[in-house]
């Protein structure tokens, strides 16, 4: 076609690496907001945390620009990187599709997880990024976080979880339905040692995320306008034949219904997470040492 | 009678013939005993085929049968003196959940399942047996009452899935299913879950964090409905059978992944057709398991279960 020749589009493939992985969702010179319509500079975008500097919309993050965002540079050690999903069920096309989405994210699967220090305090973060396979949850996602937690656990170490997912990989069938129990008991330990459990849930936490893990935080925080909810909207309008309201499902409607402690703007998430962190690390007498001492 | 479903016709069909030419034999006395006899030879081989070679979409239609035993119908063929407990203490009283109180061969239990309704009017009262956030808490605090009084725990698993609607969302259907989970991963006591028709999606597996699960031969557990996933992966969801069999939803396919600890024989043609022979096939697995999980302590009950559901899919 004539209009290829002004096209800037790259034809030979990218090798993505972990430093240079430009976020997908905004790169290019001006970024449209999808809520406001406003078009801004993408790198005055990036300065105000990925948010719409008119109307506060929070773009979505990639997994790795999360942890970026929230982690001391140079202290985050990535769990499992080479864990890969295999195909439980045989079925038709899983494995090309791991495939195109591993090449189109740099990453070998939905969830990244790891240690890393913020202010110094030590935490164990993971960070599902949906623009692989929805961040769906199957044997993988389920084991990379269950290790995490485990990390906790052992080392003593405040757990922050950001979710951020469609729900349970149909893909790999009941299996992805056990990842729900396996995460949950993993928790339960978690919560018998005493070590705090911090969950964003971030746009959308869906199905049996939401049913699970996500939910299961002793503080359980959201982004505004984030979509969370058990099941989908479209099934319940069809399920009780009726409209429901435009703020059905945000995390404002959450907080609203008791089901979340707070909704926080990004640019304040590090601070909150910070301070949270720090008063765990203050016992009931006033000593330092507790769960997160350094 | 039993309601036929489509794929028994061609036994519906030779029944008919066989139950036609007795009664032709006595009103007309003819002696048509040499048919017949070939007739009945010829059912037996057309049933073996049949039902023991079914087909994933004919064990879903199965578990669906209307005349499925369910929860109730179960408590009352094993278990004695049951009294049941109603109430989450936080909102109200879920009727698509049942539990409560019962001996089992002497020894006391609480019981806990999924009920679907028998007809339209019971399925309207217990919503069809699909539970919002106040029924999955009804089922903890009665689980967590076992656990702090140290009874057994048995689940009955029957359920499409948690319901999908707006009054259970504004409550918490997420966090009431995830509460469960995190909670059952935790107790101290003996626990077995069965599923006895649909184990659907979350909404199931809310019952089913137990030290050992079983399904009944033609029941099913699976992440989404065979309709869903047609739906979703096809956008048809006239497609349904052939998800079935992709998905692998049967309790010989969830034997194999290693997600359950066993089959439960049933009925030749399904549970509904002999609900006492039924419940005998139910007794003799509780049996053995229970008195096994009963010789365990505590510590080794919550790390048998905590491996259990850690490896899965490893």
């Amino acid at each position: 076609m004539f209009k290829d020749l002004f096209s800037k589009k790259r034809k030979y493939a990218t090798i993505p690496s972990e430093r240079t992985q430009p976020n997908k969702m905004n790169d290019g010179v001006m970024t449209k907001c999808p809520s406001c319509k406003t078009i801004m500079y993408s790198r005055e975008l990036k300065k105000h945390h990925n948010v719409c500097i008119e109307c506060n919309h929070h773009f979505r993050l990639t997994a790795r620009d999360r942890i970026n965002s929230l982690i001391d540079v140079g202290t985050f050690k990535e769990f499992d990187i080479g864990m890969l999903s295999h195909n439980p069920l045989d079925f038709p096309d899983y494995e090309e599709k791991l495939e195109k989405d591993q090449q189109k994210t740099g990453l070998n699967e939905a969830v990244v997880t790891g240690a890393g220090e913020m202010d110094g305090y030590p935490v164990i973060i993971g960070v599902m990024d949906p623009r692989f396979r929805m961040a769906s949850m199957g044997t993988v996602v389920g084991e990379k976080i269950k290790r995490a937690i485990e990390a906790a656990i052992e080392t003593k170490t405040p757990f922050i979880m950001f979710s951020a997912s469609g729900g349970a990989r149909m893909q790999e069938g009941v299996l992805s339905l056990m990842q729900m129990a396996k995460t949950s008991v993993a928790l339960k330990k978690l919560d018998e040692a005493r070590v705090p459990f911090i969950s964003f849930m971030t746009h959308p936490t869906t199905g049996g995320v939401s049913a699970s893990f996500a939910s299961l935080g002793d503080y359980n925080f959201s982004e505004p306008g984030a979509l969370i909810g058990f099941a989908g909207r479209r099934i319940i309008e069809q399920t009780i034949r009726e409209e429901l309201p435009d703020d059905f499902q945000t995390a404002e409607f959450l907080l609203d219904h008791g089901q979340l402690d707070g909704v926080i703007d990004r640019k304040n998430i590090h601070k909150t997470l910070v301070t949270i962190i720090k008063m765990h690390a203050v016992d009931h007498q006033g000593n330092q040492g507790g769960q997160s001492a350094q | 009678m039993t309601q036929k479903l489509p794929f028994e016709q061609p036994v519906v069909e030779l029944q008919n013939k066989i139950d036609e030419l007795k009664n032709f034999t006595k009103d007309k006395d003819i002696d048509l005993e040499d048919e017949i006899s070939y007739l009945e030879g010829r059912l037996q081989q057309v049933e073996s085929q049949i039902y023991d070679h079914l087909k994933p979409w004919e064990r879903v239609q199965i578990a669906r049968h209307s005349e499925r035993p369910t929860t109730y119908d179960y408590i009352e063929h094993l278990f004695t003196d049951f009294i049941e407990l109603h109430g989450d203490r936080l909102f109200g009283d879920d009727d698509a959940i049942v539990g409560g109180l019962a001996y089992y061969k002497g020894q006391p239990v609480t019981i806990i399942g999924h009920q679907r309704g028998r007809n339209t009017k019971e399925n309207i009262q217990r919503n069809f047996g699909m539970p919002h956030p106040e029924g999955y808490r009804k089922a903890l605090r009665l689980m967590k009452q076992a656990d702090k009084f140290g009874r057994p725990i048995i689940c009955l698993v029957d359920t499409k899935g948690a319901f999908p609607g707006k009054a259970a969302e504004e409550r918490g259907q997420s966090e009431a299913i995830a509460r469960n989970l995190l909670e059952m991963g935790g107790f101290t006591v003996p626990s077995i879950g069965i599923v006895i028709g649909e184990g659907g999606s979350g909404g199931a597996l809310a019952l089913g964090v137990c030290n050992r699960m079983f399904m009944l031969e033609n029941s099913t557990y699976s992440v989404i409905s065979p309709e869903g996933a047609a739906a979703i992966l096809w956008k048809d969801a006239s497609l349904a059978q052939r998800a079935a069999e992709t998905m692998k939803i049967t309790a010989p396919d969830l034997s194999e992944l290693g997600v359950i600890d066993g089959v439960i024989r049933e009925v030749r043609g399904g549970a509904h057709h002999n609900v006492k022979e039924q419940a005998g096939y139910i007794d003799g697995v509780l049996d053995q398991h229970l008195t096994e999980l009963m010789k365990m302590s505590g510590e080794q009950l919550r790390e048998q279960r905590y491996d259990k559901f850690s490896r899965i899919g490893l």
